[in-house]
């Protein structure tokens, strides 16, 4: 069994042997990937949840409601197309977030206040 | 997306450095983080077969749909076969994030290069295999996905904490839909009996070969892939199932099975591994009657992608 071990989420699949499809081109033009965030209720900020194919942008909403609020997960979609989103470099050490980095007098902790001092 | 500066001119060793010191601090590696391409390849190939399955998944239950017992029946049924479509997209969405499209994954799938579980290749052949697949299947699949919700891999993760939430309703209800068989007729409580016999040893293979046959684990195991071994999960839905058979009134198939008060576990005999791995060929009893449908659903949805298509084109030229 050495090259078809098996392992994984809805029961065995072999891991080796199997091609990844990566630096295939696609098959076909695929439509716009779309970007889900869910306001889960009142008073919450709408949050990513995942993404999903859609041919335009109605199509999207309609998609994220049936996929990600089959449970009443939300009361607000927002759907975004990816290519529009700009955004940082997710590498921690990434130098855009440095500027806070050494900044701890932002900080309520970074002062010292006797015990004594109620409410503070 | 876009980005707005390149990665700095950090060395291969380097970013492997970072990569390891994630993995070791127990964080979560994401989508753009610089990761080794085995890495990559590995998590591919397991998320995108994972939601192979769940397609592949609506097939066997899908096949009772029209021929429920009940309303009640039917609206259980349907909403658990819309969640398995939904656990695919998921999945698909997770998978994308590692730089591959969900067409290229369904083209593999059709072109048969990459494959489904195997569980889905056994034929549904009465009312009670939709409980039981709820039951047991999903158990197993249960036991698979949970410590998968803490997987190294974030949006991996995260589909499987959407899927897992859900998943609990799809044991509940087939353990529910049996134990209400059983209470019935003497006939009713012999084919609950039947269909517990036929996916027993199925629903153990769904853990994959005995680790010692099993030379990928230790490596997915290292990249926090993968958090328990093949045995481990199989030991611990064995542990699960047996109480609620004996709550449920069924026998488990097994003439090894029994308590091991020295390991604090129950022993029990392996499954038929040849079985499996012609399974896994593609020789598997429902193998081409799966993968012909899936076929057909696809060639047949095509006039409306291509309508949806032509509707946003005209929509955004208007």
């Amino acid at each position: 069994m050495s090259n078809l071990s098996a392992e994984g989420g809805h029961g065995a699949v072999p891991l080796e042997g199997v091609p990844t499809g990566v630096d295939v081109p696609a098959p076909e033009p695929e439509w716009p990937l779309y970007e889900v965030f869910v306001r889960g209720k009142r008073g919450l900020n709408h949050v990513h949840v995942g993404s999903l194919h859609a041919a335009d942008d109605r199509m999207a909403l309609l998609h994220a409601r049936d996929v990600y609020t089959r449970r009443n997960e939300g009361v607000s979609i927002w759907v975004v197309r990816a290519d529009a989103i700009t955004a940082s470099s997710p590498d921690e050490k990434d130098p855009m977030f440095a500027p806070s980095g050494d900044k701890v007098y932002r900080h309520p902790t970074f002062y010292d206040i006797p015990d004594n001092v109620p409410h503070m | 997306m876009t980005l707005t500066e390149t990665a700095p001119g950090a060395s291969e060793t380097d970013l492997e450095r970072q990569f390891e010191a994630t993995i070791a601090r127990n964080d979560r590696i994401e989508p753009r983080d610089w990761m080794p391409e085995g890495y990559r390849k590995t998590l591919i190939r397991q998320i995108a077969q994972h939601a192979h399955s769940e397609i592949i998944g609506m097939q066997p239950e899908g096949n009772w749909i029209s021929r429920a017992p009940s309303l009640r029946r039917k609206a259980i049924l349907l909403a658990k076969v819309q969640d398995e479509a939904g656990h695919g997209l998921y999945l698909y969405s997770a998978a994308e994030t590692l730089g591959v499209s969900r067409l290229e994954l369904t083209e593999l799938l059709l072109a048969g290069r990459q494959k489904y579980s195997s569980i889905f290749n056994y034929p549904t052949l009465s009312y009670a295999d939709v409980g039981t697949i709820g039951w047991l299947v999903d158990g197993a699949a249960i036991c698979n996905q949970v410590p998968l919700c803490r997987t190294s891999y974030g949006p991996y993760g995260r589909a499987m904490i959407r899927v897992c939430k859900e998943e609990s309703f799809h044991q509940r209800q087939g353990y529910e839909l049996l134990a209400t068989m059983m209470r019935g007729t003497d006939e009713q409580r012999a084919m609950v009996q039947e269909s517990v016999d036929r996916f027993w040893w199925p629903a153990l293979m769904m853990f994959g070969p005995p680790d010692a046959d099993s030379p990928n684990t230790a490596q997915s195991m290292a990249w926090g892939i993968k958090r328990n071994t093949n045995d481990e999960l199989r030991q611990k839905f064995v542990d699960m199932s047996v109480p609620q058979a004996e709550a449920l009134g069924v026998t488990l198939p097994d003439p090894e099975l029994r308590w091991n008060e020295e390991r604090g576990h129950h022993d029990f005999g392996q499954p038929d591994w040849e079985e499996f791995m012609e399974g896994v060929k593609g020789n598997g009893p429902c193998n081409a009657q799966r993968m012909a449908h899936r076929r057909r659903a696809h060639e047949e949805g095509a006039w409306v992608r291509e309508a949806a298509t032509a509707y946003a084109r005209k929509q955004a030229s208007a």
